[in-house]
């Protein structure tokens, strides 16, 4: 099989079958959470629930006050790290393409040299997010095998998607295809990982603050 | 007489073709080859040379276009490569009209010409159905192929057919179309795809089998680097734009018409091996993308089965159709899952036993 056919089948069946596991894992995920349910809470409230849920959502978005001097690199990291990857995502010309291509919506894109800084300032700060996890003794201790594999599987797409606009280290065609099928691993996996969180933690904070509130603790 | 090498200069004269266009022709192909200048040199003697290696041309499953595109190489032009530089022996659709006479003639030039003709091979070859898809005088394709290729010097596979199968290889394949290079292992191959391929690129390769008795150097597929080696998008004149993300909608926007990159209407440069932006077509005067058209891949292998032509490459190759239908099954399994967790809670709420502060007090043993 050639390079050209390989990313024929990246681009074809590889592509197909790795949306297609991310729509099922989706929907089959959040259905399983959703239904599980709690117990029924017979208790009288000690208030009304009120905007706690909405507020906790936004609170926590906020780094807890002094945690950014005593953590800059996880807390200042993590919104780097996050912004970049939503930006280069959602704001590059190649993507915002394919999703008009998927879902018919577009909007304009940022120009290329804004999304290669973007893109260079997210693989730099993941890097410094990673070797800080791995020299800090509690976030070493808290993190398994499976935190890294999704370090690599989160880095590889944007770190490929950066060498194959610009054609570096190796030729177009594999780069493309090495690309697309990162994105298809990541496609694949977000479903039943830890990556599902950009899925679960907003209702999550929303539930957690309802609940508090509930129980005489708003915020 | 004396017997003495024709001098290029008196060569070129012969030809009706003035001295300094005639080295300008070599130093231009040999530069671009990427070979240094005495190669211009050694182009022209070989031209010069009165040996003329004879050459078997056979085309087997493919549309003539290879032929019709040798026909348009202006440089040189068919008739003095093939009648004063090349003695072409036999080629089934220049004498088409001589009917079963050719089949005596082919036999009798392989005879005497054993182990030095070179074969050239445009179109694939038909296995299935033992290769009654594609014959000649009778003779299965994959028949002759075989006969002739045992006698051969080299075989120069023209065209996409020829090379990967191409258009008739594409899918379903009803023909069990085959790539010459699958079938011939014990003889050097070369491979020139493209569909057609570039005039220049045909007598280019020809003209250094000429002048150094080998092919230049190959690339993983078997193709020339100096003509391969690089991508169409690598030397086009869109490619500045491209580097700006400026890139044109349609084909009739604003874009397109500034010249704007035309890789979101599908232009497949970047992934095709080709020297079309550099060596062009009809004369060197343009090719397909300076006529505002993407490149549609057509000498890399497999390019009719790479979804439209005009599907960007960061986009599927088909749209995404099943979508919807993988919602469904992931609500199905959502649903299984939830009834299967409530079975759970259910069994654990029937197989619960209450307990009391006698049973804590019991088992602490107070």
């Amino acid at each position: 099989m050639s390079e050209f056919q390989w990313l024929s089948w990246i681009r074809g069946v590889g592509l197909q079958s790795a949306v297609a596991i991310f729509c099922m894992g989706i929907v089959w995920r959040t259905m399983e959470i959703y239904t599980l349910g709690r117990k029924l809470d017979i208790a009288e409230p000690r208030r009304i629930s009120g905007a706690s849920g909405w507020h906790t959502i936004y609170r926590r978005f906020l780094a807890p006050l002094g945690m950014i001097h005593l953590d800059p690199v996880t807390y200042i990291g993590g919104y780097v790290f996050h912004l970049g990857l939503l930006i280069v995502f959602f704001l590059s010309e190649p993507h915002i393409h394919l999703i008009r291509e998927l879902i018919g919506l577009s909007w304009p894109a940022l120009p290329p040299s804004m999304i290669d800084i973007v893109t260079i300032v997210t693989l730099i700060t993941m890097i410094v997010v990673l070797v800080d996890r791995v020299r800090k003794p509690l976030k070493r201790f808290l993190s398994g095998f499976g935190d890294y594999v999704l370090w690599v599987i989160t880095f590889l797409p944007v770190l490929s998607g950066y060498l194959t606009v610009h054609h570096l280290l190796l030729p177009y065609t594999i780069l493309l295809a090495l690309h697309m099928i990162s994105v298809e691993v990541l496609l694949i996996v977000f479903p039943f990982t830890k990556l599902f969180h950009a899925v679960t933690v907003w209702p999550s904070r929303w539930f957690n603050g309802n609940t508090n509130a509930r129980k005489g603790v708003p915020v | 007489m004396e017997n003495r090498e024709i001098e290029p200069l008196e060569s070129s004269m012969v030809h009706g073709v003035s001295r300094r266009t005639f080295l300008q022709y070599c130093a231009t192909l040999a530069s671009l080859m990427a070979l240094p200048s005495s190669a211009g040199v050694a182009f022209s003697k070989a031209l010069s040379s009165v040996s003329r290696p004879p050459v078997i041309w056979l085309s087997f499953q493919d549309c003539g276009g290879c032929t019709e595109s040798l026909i348009r190489s202006n440089v040189p032009t068919l008739e003095d490569l093939l009648f004063n530089s090349l003695s072409l022996e036999y080629h089934q659709a220049f004498q088409i009209s001589a009917g079963i006479a050719t089949e005596a003639a082919r036999k009798d030039v392989v005879q005497k010409n054993w182990g030095k003709y070179l074969l050239i091979v445009d179109g694939s070859i038909p296995m299935k159905e033992e290769g009654v898809y594609s014959t000649t005088a009778g003779v299965s394709h994959y028949d002759l192929l075989m006969e002739m290729a045992k006698g051969a010097a080299a075989v120069i596979a023209m065209g996409t057919c020829a090379v990967s199968g191409g258009l008739s290889r594409a899918y379903p394949n009803p023909t069990g179309a085959t790539a010459i290079s699958r079938l011939i292992k014990d003889k050097p191959v070369i491979n020139l795809p493209g569909c057609p391929p570039i005039p220049v690129v045909m007598t280019g390769v020809l003209i250094y089998y000429l002048t150094f008795g080998a092919f230049p150097e190959l690339d993983a597929l078997g193709r020339p680097k100096a003509f391969y080696g690089e991508t169409v998008h690598d030397r086009c004149y869109r490619r500045p734009f491209y580097e700006q993300g400026k890139f044109a909608k349609s084909f009739d926007d604003e874009g397109a018409r500034q010249g704007w990159c035309l890789f979101e209407l599908g232009c497949k440069g970047h992934i095709t091996h080709n020297a079309c932006s550099t060596k062009k077509w009809n004369g060197a005067v343009s090719f397909p993308i300076e006529s505002g058209h993407g490149c549609l891949g057509c000498s890399e292998p497999g390019f009719l089965d790479t979804g439209s032509f005009y599907r960007a490459l960061s986009l599927p190759e088909k749209p995404i159709g099943h979508a919807v239908n993988a919602l469904m099954a992931g609500a199905m399994v959502g649903g299984s899952m939830f009834m299967t967790n409530r079975g759970f809670k259910m069994v654990a709420a029937h197989t619960h036993l209450p307990s009391c502060v006698a049973d804590l007090e019991k088992e602490s043993g107070g």
